[in-house]
């Protein structure tokens, strides 16, 4: 399937390039229903694999690439089962997602993040599957999840301790702030960074740079420089999982999703 | 080094620009929420432009529980 428009997203192949758009309101928040057209994406991108030589993920919504994981609809879903069903749910949505962001980390083309505005949590990790995220000089970057009591549950740490040293990770994590695209750019967490309203522009050229390679070499190349860290991914699953166990969770998403706070979004 | 009013005037300046607000009718001690009419991500924008025109990192938790632009300013100021 050359190109797809979903409630949440869209893709389009065009000369080996698939430029996936994330468009669903307010910031991308991601759910059921954008985790089920990311499958829908995988599987596509797998069938275009061959004939691919790059894939752009970017953002349609104005504020930004994604606001993370959709905190609203984790609550409402948790706190409609009892603690038993609402463990193996939760459980079963991270596998999903992990096999997403797993596929995408692993796949044979070279995978741009475009970003720009917003970049948390779960969003962030999507970015961080990515082979490089190019910036938009307003884009900024945070994992906010410890006010949650949770930790990032999408390969965050293991992706982040992949690409940079571990003092920048328990920064971001242990703090929670969030960090502008020069910063993030400086200690090696952003490729490139584009002006203003550039992102995609700058996005495009680096693909058409890529396509100029051979393809067996690109893939080779990749996965010999970027491993997947499966052992370290699947301790944080079950470490995820243990911590949502405690009330103090449930307490906190409540809390954020009750907020009338001007800063939500911050910890 | 900049004094502290010339901080508060450079983010004045800033915002009115960026805000949409006609120059010389936000005042140091104005709410920023109230006076820009700004949401918390818009909040981040802000933050991104106060660090990218000064040159500095401001973590947001430093900026939580501000709303006033002469508290932002000397926050600013710290970091210079």
């Amino acid at each position: 399937m050359k190109s797809f428009t979903g409630k949440t997203l869209r893709w389009q192949w065009r000369d080996g390039v698939i430029e996936l758009t994330l468009d669903h309101a307010p910031v991308n928040e991601i759910g059921s229903v954008v985790l089920a057209e990311l499958e829908e994406f995988i599987t596509a991108s797998g069938a275009l694999g061959e004939e691919t030589s790059a894939c752009i993920i970017s953002s349609a919504r104005k504020q930004g690439f994604s606001a993370g994981a959709d905190l609203r609809e984790l609550y409402r879903g948790a706190s409609a089962l009892p603690e038993k069903e609402r463990l193996a749910g939760l459980r079963g949505f991270l596998e999903r997602i992990h096999a997403v962001l797993n596929a995408l980390d692993a796949a044979p083309f070279v995978t741009i993040a475009a970003v720009h505005g917003v970049c948390f949590g779960g969003g962030f990790e999507l970015a961080l599957a990515c082979d490089m995220i190019i910036a938009d000089k307003m884009a900024r970057f945070a994992f906010p999840e410890l006010r949650l009591g949770l930790i990032p549950g999408w390969g965050g740490i293991p992706r982040l301790k992949r690409d940079l040293g571990n003092a920048f990770v328990r920064d971001l994590l242990l703090t929670g702030r969030s960090v502008n695209a020069t910063r993030a750019h400086a200690i090696g967490l952003v490729a490139q960074l584009a002006a203003e309203g550039e992102v995609l522009r700058v996005a495009r050229a680096t693909a058409a740079q890529v396509a100029k390679f051979d393809g067996v070499t690109r893939a080779a190349a990749k996965k010999f420089i970027k491993p997947i860290l499966h052992e370290e991914l699947r301790r944080e699953i079950d470490l995820f999982c243990e911590l949502f166990a405690r009330p103090t969770v449930m307490a906190a998403l409540k809390k954020f999703v009750e907020s009338t706070d001007g800063m939500p979004y911050l910890p | 080094m900049r004094t502290l009013e010339q901080t508060t005037q450079e983010i004045l300046d800033l915002a009115s620009k960026h805000f949409n607000v006609p120059a010389g009718s936000l005042a140091p001690d104005d709410d920023f929420f109230m006076k820009l009419g700004i949401d918390s991500l818009q909040t981040l924008e802000m933050l991104s432009r106060l660090e990218n025109h000064f040159g500095i990192e401001l973590p947001d938790y430093e900026v939580q529980g501000v709303s006033n632009f002469r508290t932002l300013a000397s926050r600013i100021q710290s970091r210079l």
